[in-house]
């Protein structure tokens, strides 16, 4: 399988990365050659074969359904580049 | 003062404990060593008054005998682990200024054994690469010269751009580069595909890979969560046992860490390797594949076979494909992980007219052109009508992958010897701005470790004709570390100690 360039621009707009114009030939490029080297798999005969969801054999562990923390909003927000009354801010969103 | 640098961490700590040396002297020692490699850009922040009060509690506590087992010990620490308070940005630019308010597990653990800390190491960009060449903040030299080299022409080059000097490889290239000039004892290091173990072969060191879910991965800069694992460099298999120990452990906090409890490492260290049966895979002979590292292997299986372990040939059919695999799993899930650098929580902003504008220059401009890519085949490969064809089928040729380790370990294998990378170090600027996928194969023989979820350790076998490091791969069953510290004490006793390149640099 291989990309054109409007999959290019497609692919970016799901990712939220800007890619102008003169970088899309040279992406599909690089793209097309990852996904060349990657039909190696089509070789492989998967049928009945059960896809990895946990790499080691183990249970996830529970825990009781308590909150463990809170009331750190100081520090959730220290690092944002933007906030306002203990927000974080973003440009408006809703019309 | 260099002499203190040269010790192991072994050594320094025994030296520490019978009180001959004290932390804040051999942490100094360090701190003026890092000074004067400034030009190997192994450390992105030195964080000597943090070490010197860290060094100094150290030095209180063997006063009043609570010492912990890495008391005093100056370390480094790869700029993945969440530190808090200190520079923490896995050398991106997208995490500029990024200060945690809170402490990764595993460093929270070298803390609490008593370690200190010198600073944080220079890595690939997210860890997505093999030379180093990918940080923001720019290569890193490895302290090996290119062969011939003379030591003005490489202070030239490491003056300018680095062209030509020779790569620590990567992602933890600064890790490796910085414990291989003895500008800390031991580093942290990550692997996801190879970063500890190629790094280790390409600067002559030790690093070891341990079982997915042995360290806890909470406050580690994710890539790929079910392949990432935190793991040592250090220049001696004891000084990774020792670290190993430290790092690993349960935790609450990642329901991927495992409960077991953690041995003692450094006590399989000198162990014996008789009656152990070795691996040998045919897969990974390559078609090509240099002389050179077909007589290293051949030499470490003899080594083995000496210290009394059988040697056996052994299959791992699907071995050709877990690179490929590797290449649709890593980056579909580092393109979900990724997706939370949008501007807004933390690091870089790039106003936008929308929110939409900003999520999209600011990912633009705070990834450099690798993770751009990762993050687009990851996107493409998790995209509607792909998923199947690309996402899930890589994660069943994972349990293929998988599937042949558990055949040779049920077969009675204890461990696989394999080589650690398909050549020595290759020179900054010299691969992959072609095609990205020439760079890729750096990771042939590492990645079907974590495809597989077992542990991997890399130890020094030898030089190649031109004098520099390689090394040899030990792969074992899952949560058995202790066999590999066992049979890579063997490879390094057998090869004799690695003599690491004299101070060029300084």
């Amino acid at each position: 399988m291989s990309v054109d360039r409007n999959t290019v621009r497609r692919i970016a707009r799901l990712a939220r990365i800007a890619v102008s114009e003169a970088e899309t030939p040279h992406l599909q490029d690089e793209i097309n050659a990852i996904l060349k080297f990657v039909e190696a798999l089509d070789a492989v005969d998967v049928a009945g074969v059960e896809p990895m969801t946990s790499v080691t054999p183990m249970r996830l562990p529970m825990r009781e359904d308590v909150v463990t923390d809170g009331d750190i909003a100081k520090l959730v927000l220290a690092n944002a580049p933007l906030t306002e009354d203990g927000f974080f801010v973003v440009p408006k969103v809703i019309e | 003062m260099s002499d203190l640098t040269s010790l192991t961490l072994a050594e320094a700590r025994d030296r520490l404990k019978s009180r001959t040396i004290s932390s804040v002297e051999i942490t100094k020692a360090h701190l003026a060593a890092i000074e004067r490699a400034r030009g190997l850009n192994a450390f992105v922040a030195v964080t000597a008054d943090k070490a010197l009060k860290m060094a100094e509690a150290s030095d209180t506590r063997f006063a009043t005998k609570d010492a912990g087992a890495l008391e005093g010990l100056p370390i480094g620490i790869k700029d993945l682990y969440a530190t808090e308070g200190v520079h923490t940005q896995a050398c991106s630019h997208i995490l500029d200024g990024f200060r945690p308010v809170y402490e990764s597990t595993v460093t929270a653990n070298l803390w609490r054994d008593g370690a200190v800390m010198l600073g944080k190491l220079n890595m690939d960009e997210f860890a997505m690469g093999s030379s180093n060449e990918t940080s923001y903040y720019g290569p890193v030299a490895s302290p090996w010269a290119p062969p011939n080299w003379s030591r003005d022409r490489a202070r030239a080059a490491m003056g300018s751009d680095k062209r030509g000097l020779l790569t620590p490889g990567g992602s933890s290239g600064g890790s490796a580069s910085a414990v291989s000039a003895r500008l800390c004892l031991a580093a942290t290091a990550s692997d996801t595909g190879g970063s500890i173990r190629q790094p280790a072969a390409f600067t002559g060191i030790v690093g070891i890979k341990p079982t997915y879910g042995r360290c806890s991965r909470y406050g580690m800069v994710a890539f790929a969560s079910s392949l990432d694992q935190a793991g040592p460099l250090a220049r001696t298999v004891r000084d990774a046992a020792i670290m190993l120990r430290s790092m690993a452990g349960p935790d609450p906090k990642d329901s991927t860490c495992s409960p077991t409890p953690v041995p003692d490492y450094e006590a399989a260290v000198g162990r014996s390797v008789k009656g152990m049966t070795i691996g040998v895979p045919k897969e990974y002979r390559l078609e090509g594949m240099s002389s050179e590292i077909e007589r290293l292997w051949s030499r470490g299986a003899e080594w083995l076979r000496a210290a009394g372990a059988s040697i056996v040939e052994v299959s791992l059919p699907h071995t050709p494909y877990a690179l490929p695999a590797y290449y649709i799993v890593a980056p579909a899930e580092a393109s979900s992980n990724l997706a939370r650098y949008d501007g807004v929580r933390y690091g870089l902003r790039e106003p936008g007219a929308d929110v939409l504008e900003l999520y999209e220059k600011t990912r633009a401009h705070g990834f450099g052109p690798e993770v751009r890519r990762r993050l687009m085949i990851g996107t493409y490969v998790l995209s509607a009508g792909y998923y199947d064809a690309y996402y899930v089928r890589a994660q069943k040729i994972r349990t293929l992958i998988k599937r042949d380790f558990e055949r040779v370990f049920a077969d009675g294998v204890d461990a696989v010897l394999t080589p650690a990378t398909p050549s020595a170090a290759f020179g900054i600027g010299e691969k992959g701005s072609d095609n990205p996928v020439e760079m890729y194969l750096n990771d042939i023989f590492t990645v079907t470790v974590n495809m597989a979820g077992l542990p991997g350790l890399v130890a020094p076998a030898g030089l190649s004709s031109d004098g520099l490091p390689l090394g040899l791969q030990l792969i074992g069953r899952p949560f058995d570390e202790e066999t590999l510290f066992a049979l890579g004490e063997t490879i390094e006793q057998s090869a004799g100690r690695m003599a690491l390149p004299e101070p060029w640099w300084a």
